[in-house]
């Protein structure tokens, strides 16, 4: 790259900005169409039932009303949702937990499509919805995952068994670490059910051209050329008759654009009627029918030597995976055993996940699927363990991390019960880099003697934790950069925007690659189907390592056909054109800028295969207070340090950080989806479901490093959309122990709500008289 | 009623929001919806000088009124210092809660272009935003309050 071009690294101004802060961003409820018809979905009241007769006739009489479509007019054969995973192959018996694109005899959860109504307008479409009559006999519902283990009542009635998935991690003989220790902690520990909570809501709007055969759905995110291959085979259409646009998106965290039962029935009722049909969810739908996260119950012992050694973790994590397997809903049973021994050199582990269907709403994959759970596991046993021994937590750490001399370090194998296996290594690091500069900035000796203090009424507590997060997923993406007819660029990729900055980080990264300045870049153009041969998307932080990647490589392409081009206009090879500034020169003083390239049609395209991950990793440090006579937890200051090998905005990276942790700390005080006894989602709205406020978390500080890039990619940059958000639970937790010292308070449960510490409070007051 | 300067007259059936009435009716399709039950903040306009939500208001109550959307705010040319702060700072990530936000910052900065971080941190604590954390939104709000003063002085 050419030294006056170096916009990576730079923290450029993003792009997106000049529209989303003018209000001309589009999203896919800002878009209509001619002849637009509105969908609205009849979801399940009941959390298990038998669906014994739906009557639709007044609905369909309604005016206004276009159609109302229920199981029996979707066709002879229900399609359902697949499951996507990498690793495994999708046996015939885990097919059987998967979701019919709408209720079909039976319903497993509040919310769960039944019919859908297609009308003139969306408020006709709702109104309708009150007259259709369905008659449903109850099942008992199975919601909270000890009464699904039972397996006294089945939500799969082909099935034996509630238990949808198990998926172990090995490494080395965990029984035999735990016959040379000489210390064992078992704990249990519980991460409550809570998720993403994207701001826009999800939508979709179909045509369907008939003459043509060919479908088009805006809406599309994360993943669309996944969604398409999967509507395409529903809808009996070959691929290149289906096209996925991505609008701006207000969000995704993981939860958006998975493939939903409305991903099917949208473009069904479009087909159908032949007019373009849009759906917009409102939030209560969002609440019941957008994928749900985090729900599960581990129980996980730790061995040690007195030195403190970690020699092994065993233990079992219990996953409520909601009514059916969505596409990513071994995402998180998969990380939680992959990720539990963190950036530690534990030599002996056997961790198994058990993912149970219930009567509540499916979960899928949100903001580091997995790694906050298991997170919050590990770093909460290494404080337990470092008290039991008498060992400063910072020094049990030490003791414990990943060296450098031992990258790449491979972490352990994965089995399950679907056929298939994998390895998976660390790719870089000194994660003693990131712990110190952490201990150093936070003040962590200086502030050493406030430890457990009571001062105002309040207790002072540290914490501390360490991480690491997975980056780069997917295997592969494509790009393809283009001179346009003006002589700009444009940069075509198959990831996707969910709102990270996406158009300026590649922006930044082509126009280096290319040695060209920024504002000859028309455009950055990513996720919809029409762009690229086969993309792939944007989840597992991999879209500026995979789709940066990609783009140096097309660059690169692109660079060859312009000497190809020239070389042969000047009658040289093409070793000898030089390409700086937008121009390529030859020898004997000759030159063509790009603008004269124009017309040539000149294009460089690639794809970068990759099936390594990145390991970004670091630290986080808070003070806490804790009021004892309410329980809240206030936040002095939490300072998150990690290294990301390699920065491309430092202003993007950041918000990504600043953003992640905050939206960590709603997870570990605030959030929480409540069923009751009946499988009744107690937590629709926003007024119930508390998430992170302006005035909320003042004290927030980050610091990003770029001291080991990832050997894996040219860019040699590390995944790092998800790390602040890891370690917020178990920073939280370990400060507030420190704080309640005295009171030998262990919180070991999330979410640390007022009402949660104060009966730990409590109840430590009780035992200690 | 009068929207971003605009006189505009409309026949609506009484139960369209201000909100729909604005997104598609006039199609000014800058100010969002994300909850409707007046929580989120992303659909707050401002209604004679003050911040409302626009989900939570019927169109027919704002006969008479002068509304400003954030495209009210905005020219094709240069960006308001409000939004070129948001811009520097970081203050935008999806772009979905910014209206909301770039509005409410604006009517609290035109009637208290000296607000602290508290006072800034209070009266956006209506507006949920997902991605930012919150830090450089308060930051860009912060730093736009001398661009309000001159205008006030």
């Amino acid at each position: 790259m050419s030294a006056r071009n170096s916009y990576v690294g730079s923290p450029v101004d993003r792009i997106e900005d000049l529209r989303f802060l003018r209000g001309r961003g589009e999203y896919v409820d800002d878009i209509t169409r001619d002849g637009l018809l509105h969908m609205a979905v009849l979801r399940s009241s009941v959390a298990h039932g038998r669906i014994k007769a739906i009557d639709t006739a007044a609905a369909k009489a309604r005016p206004g009303v276009h159609a109302v479509f229920i199981a029996a007019d979707i066709g002879p054969v229900m399609p359902k949702i697949p499951l996507r995973t990498f690793h495994f192959k999708v046996t015939p018996e885990t097919e059987r937990y998967l979701q019919p694109v709408i209720a079909l005899g039976k319903v497993r959860y509040v919310g769960e499509p039944i019919a859908i109504v297609i009308a003139d307008s969306a408020a006709l479409a709702e109104d309708a919805l009150e007259d259709i009559a369905v008659d449903i006999e109850p099942l008992p519902p199975r919601a909270e995952t000890p009464a699904a283990q039972r397996d006294d009542v089945l939500l799969f009635e082909d099935t034996p068994t509630n238990l949808a998935a198990t998926v172990t991690c090995l490494r080395g003989d965990a029984d035999r670490g735990f016959r040379e220790a000489e210390y064992t902690r078992r704990e249990k520990f519980s991460i409550q059910r809570h998720t993403a909570i994207t701001m826009e809501l999800r939508g979709l709007l179909t045509e369907w051209d008939a003459a043509q055969g060919k479908m088009t759905v805006s809406g599309a995110a994360k993943l669309p050329f996944f969604s398409r291959r999967v509507l395409a085979k529903m809808m009996g259409l070959a691929e290149e008759s289906v096209v996925m646009i991505e609008n701006d998106v207000g969000g995704g965290f993981g939860v958006r654009g998975e493939f939903y039962p409305e991903d099917f029935l949208v473009p069904f009722a479009a087909r159908q009627l032949g007019r373009p049909v849009k759906w917009i969810e409102d939030r209560r739908e969002h609440m019941l029918a957008t994928n749900h996260a985090r729900e599960v119950e581990c129980e996980v012992e730790i061995a040690c030597r007195r030195d403190g050694k970690i020699l092994a973790l065993r233990g079992f994590a219990y996953v409520n995976a909601g009514a059916y397997l969505r596409p990513s809903g071994l995402g998180a049973p998969h990380n939680v055993t992959q990720m539990m021994a963190g950036p530690y050199n534990i030599p002996h582990l056997n961790l198994v996940s058990k993912t149970y269907v219930t009567n509540k709403s499916p979960a899928g994959t949100y903001r580091a699927p997995g790694r906050f759970e298991s997170n919050f596991v590990c770093e909460r046993l290494v404080d337990l363990a470092a008290q039991d021994l008498g060992i400063d937590p910072v020094e049990m750490r030490r003791r414990n991390l990943v060296l450098e001399s031992e990258m790449p370090y491979e972490i352990g194998q994965f089995t399950s019960d679907t056929p298939g296996s994998h390895k998976e290594c660390y790719d870089s690091g000194d994660y003693s880099i990131t712990l110190d500069l952490c201990l150093k900035e936070f003040g962590w000796a200086e502030k050493q003697h406030i430890q457990g203090k009571l001062i105002d009424g309040r207790y002072h507590g540290l914490g501390i934790a360490c991480f690491i997060e997975g980056g780069a997923g997917g295997f592969k993406e494509d790009a393809r950069v283009v001179i346009e007819p003006d002589g700009s660029v444009s940069v075509f990729v198959g990831c996707s925007a969910l709102g990270q900055g996406l158009e300026t980080a590649f922006a930044q990264i082509a126009a280096d690659a290319l040695e060209i300045p920024m504002t000859a870049i028309k455009g950055v153009y990513h996720g919809s189907t029409t762009l690229v041969r086969e993309g792939v998307g944007s989840w597992h932080s991999r879209a500026t390592v995979m789709g940066g990647s990609a783009i140096i490589l097309a660059a690169t392409n692109l660079k060859d056909a312009i000497r190809k081009h020239v070389a042969e206009r000047f009658g040289c090879t093409a070793t000898e054109i030089e390409i700086s500034d937008g121009i390529a020169k030859a020898p004997g003083g000759r030159s063509v800028t790009f603008s004269e390239l124009a017309g040539q049609r000149l294009a460089g395209e690639a794809t970068f295969h990759n099936h390594l991950h990145t390991y970004t990793y670091g630290t986080h440090c808070a003070h806490v207070t804790v009021d004892p006579k309410t329980g809240h937890v206030g936040i002095v200051d939490y300072l998150a340090v990690q290294d990301v090998g390699r920065i491309i905005n430092p202003k993007t990276l950041r918000g990504q950080s600043i953003g992640s942790m905050v939206q960590g700390l709603g997870g570990t005080f605030l959030e929480h989806l409540v069923y009751d006894e009946h499988g009744q989602l107690l937590t629709g709205s926003l007024a119930d479901y508390l998430m992170p406020t302006a005035s909320d978390y003042p004290n927030i500080r980050s610091i990003e490093l770029e001291m080991k890039p990832s050997p894996v990619n040219p860019l040699g940059a590390k995944g790092a959309g998800e790390s602040g958000i890891i370690s917020a639970p178990s920073v939280m937790a370990n400060a507030v122990a420190a704080a309640l010292s005295s009171l030998k308070v262990q919180p070991n449960e999330l979410p640390l709500s007022p009402q949660r510490v104060w009966g730990l409070i409590q109840a430590a007051r009780q035992k200690n008289q | 009623m009068t929207v971003n300067g605009k006189a505009v007259d409309a026949s609506v059936e009484p139960r369209t929001t201000l909100a729909d009435y604005l997104r598609h009716q006039l199609r000014l399709t800058g100010t969002h919806v994300g909850c409707e039950h007046g929580v989120c903040g992303a659909c707050t306009v401002i209604v004679d000088a003050a911040a409302v939500r626009s989900c939570l208001m019927l169109a027919v109550q704002a006969e008479g009124a002068s509304v400003v959307t954030v495209e009210g705010l905005s020219s094709d040319q240069a960006l308001s210092p409000l939004q070129t702060a948001f811009r520097k700072h970081g203050a935008v990530q999806c772009g979905f809660c910014t209206p909301g936000i770039v509005t409410t910052a604006h009517a609290l900065l035109t009637a208290e272009p000296d607000a602290d971080a508290d006072r800034v941190r209070e009266v956006l604590s209506g507006n949920i935003c997902r991605c930012t954390g919150y830090v450089p939104i308060v930051e860009a709000v912060l730093e736009a309050r001398a661009a309000y003063r001159v205008r006030r002085s």
